[in-house]
């Protein structure tokens, strides 16, 4: 099992936002979670991220407690996040937006920037080259000299997923990554995700377009007020009556 | 006249120097810091006082840069798991506490006296005007290399994840990075140039006191890069000798007004900067420099 939720409770005030969600995530699967606002699926993937403490229940990813490690640490251990409204860090180019995702660089410290100058340069040339693979994969030629601030809603979430990849990611959380985004990019997003779960990158997806997530995942998971209503298959899971209760709004 | 611009000159550079620390931490950072002088009086004093006590210049001048630098490490392992107005209180409170200290500690600092007599630098060259170009030459040196040091960092990688917590800290976090390490180096280098600009300064004024190390310098060097453009470092240098220009000039403008008192000046001064603070946000948030070098 690649993650391992069990039992995660969250309040916020007197509002129970997790209460009790149980979810795995196996290696290598591509997973997805829907349901209604409100419903706790971001908050979730911030506990899982490391953003928000939960107040009981465990995260395991590869088999360890993570515990409370800080997203920072997480995300080292390849366990990556999106957000829901991309963060890119608008004043930098794409490119530079990328190389900034990049691990392990001598240059970020300051001796090493002044005494290691070569390494430096060397690693350069190796992050400039990494980054451009994901430049052409997530095909964003065209502005990859563009500060990300001016790219378009659909592209800045194309950058989130291509700085994750940055990362050497095992497990991406995706957190509605086909929002705002027009229908012939979300083609385009939706054969590169196969594309990168084809090289064994897992995924757990949250989306509310389910047209396009149910073509993507093969398991689903349905939240409603901060529990896991249902899960299975897409068509298992969407004829389940409770999950049309929790859509159509039905008087509970 | 000569002397009288070279002396414009020096405290234009040390004024370069502060505003080179606050880009750093503020242009491309994004750290608020409200409490540079106090680093400025503690490079100022720690150099003053070991010179004082007869270790050479170059000595005390290296000792006053790294104590304001190392200064600033626990404010930053302490303030930077604050949000970024509280930082900005945290390090207004910091610099008035240093104030405070120097003021009371009377065995260490002289108190309100202050302390005089500072040891200049090139006190051999008895000729007034040539020591004072001597000085300004250092400085310039120093300006120019701490320049080019910037230029280095900024366009480095570690200028590049600096600039990305300044745009996103979230972000930077979520990639697997950890912004504080960042911001307590940024932290430490800014001050610590604040520091060496203290030290120029007591050893060119050669006399300091509690007084001269209050908000307002850290509020000039601010009017400075907010006028230059915060996230450039030509910025830095041309909003800062702007600034200067605009606090000495003013003086002229009593030989066209005489009218003018002494202290209406001194408010003619502050409004002229400040209605200009405001046509700069109004007309060119940016800054001068902005956007003319953008990368």
């Amino acid at each position: 099992m690649s993650l391992q939720i069990t039992d995660i409770r969250k309040a916020f005030g007197g509002f129970q936002a997790l209460d009790g969600v149980t979810l795995t995530v196996g290696e290598g699967q591509l997973v997805g979670l829907i349901g209604p606002n409100g419903a706790g699926k971001s908050t979730l993937f911030s506990v899982v991220s490391g953003f928000i403490e939960a107040d009981t229940g465990e995260v395991r990813f590869k088999g360890a407690d993570l515990g409370r490690q800080s997203p920072a640490a997480r995300a080292r251990k390849g366990l990556l996040r999106t957000f829901q409204v991309p963060r890119e860090f608008s004043h930098l180019t794409v490119r530079d937006n990328l190389k900034a995702a990049a691990p392990g660089q001598t240059g970020e410290g300051l001796v090493g920037l002044f005494l290691r100058p070569g390494e430096v340069a060397r690693q350069e040339v190796e992050i400039t080259a990494k980054a451009d693979e994901v430049i052409a994969f997530l095909r964003l030629g065209p502005v990859a000299d563009l500060p990300s601030g001016r790219l378009s809603g659909g592209q800045k979430k194309l950058l989130e997923l291509g700085r994750a990849l940055m990362v050497e990611p095992s497990l991406i959380l995706l957190d509605e990554p086909f929002a705002g985004v027009n229908p012939v990019l979300i083609e385009e997003l939706v054969e590169r995700i196969r594309e990168l779960n084809a090289r064994g990158i897992g995924f757990l997806i949250i989306e509310h377009d389910l047209q396009a997530l149910t073509r993507l995942v093969p398991i689903l998971h349905v939240m409603d007020r901060g529990r896991i209503l249902a899960s299975g298959t897409p068509g298992e899971v969407l004829e389940d009556p409770k999950v049309r209760e929790a859509y159509l709004g039905g008087a509970a | 006249m000569e002397a009288y611009l070279v002396a414009i000159a020096i405290v234009a550079l040390i004024y370069v120097l502060l505003a080179l620390g606050l880009t750093l931490q503020y242009g491309f950072t994004g750290l608020i810091n409200f409490g540079h002088v106090g680093f400025f009086a503690i490079g100022a004093y720690t150099s003053a006082i070991l010179a004082m006590n007869g270790l050479p210049l170059v000595l005390s001048f290296a000792a006053g840069t790294i104590v304001a630098g190392l200064a600033a490490w626990p404010i930053g392992l302490i303030a930077l798991r604050l949000r970024d107005d509280y930082f900005a209180i945290v390090t207004l409170g910091f610099s008035e506490t240093v104030r405070l200290v120097i003021t009371s500690e009377k065995w260490l600092t002289n108190g309100v006296q202050g302390i005089p007599a500072i040891p200049r630098m090139f006190a051999g060259i008895s000729v007034g005007s040539l020591a004072s170009f001597a000085v300004l030459a250092v400085l310039l040196v120093v300006t120019i290399v701490a320049i080019l040091g910037m230029g280095r960092i900024v366009k480095s990688p570690f200028g590049r994840i600096i600039e990305a917590i300044r745009d996103n800290e979230d972000a930077v976090k979520a990639l697997g990075k950890d912004p504080a390490r960042f911001k307590v180096q940024v932290l430490i280098l800014g001050s610590g140039l604040a520091g060496l600009a203290g030290a120029f300064y007591a050893h060119y004024i050669t006399y300091i006191v509690p007084d001269q190390f209050i908000p307002l310098v850290t509020f000039y060097v601010w009017m400075a890069i907010i006028i230059g453009g915060v996230g450039r470092v030509s910025g830095a240098v041309v909003g800062t000798v702007l600034l200067m220009v605009l606090l000495e000039g003013s003086r002229f403008i009593r030989d066209v007004m005489p009218f003018i008192s002494d202290v209406e000046m001194a408010s003619v001064r502050l409004g002229v900067i400040g209605l200009l603070l405001i046509l700069f946000t109004i007309y060119r948030p940016q800054g001068l420099m902005g956007d003319f070098t953008r990368r």
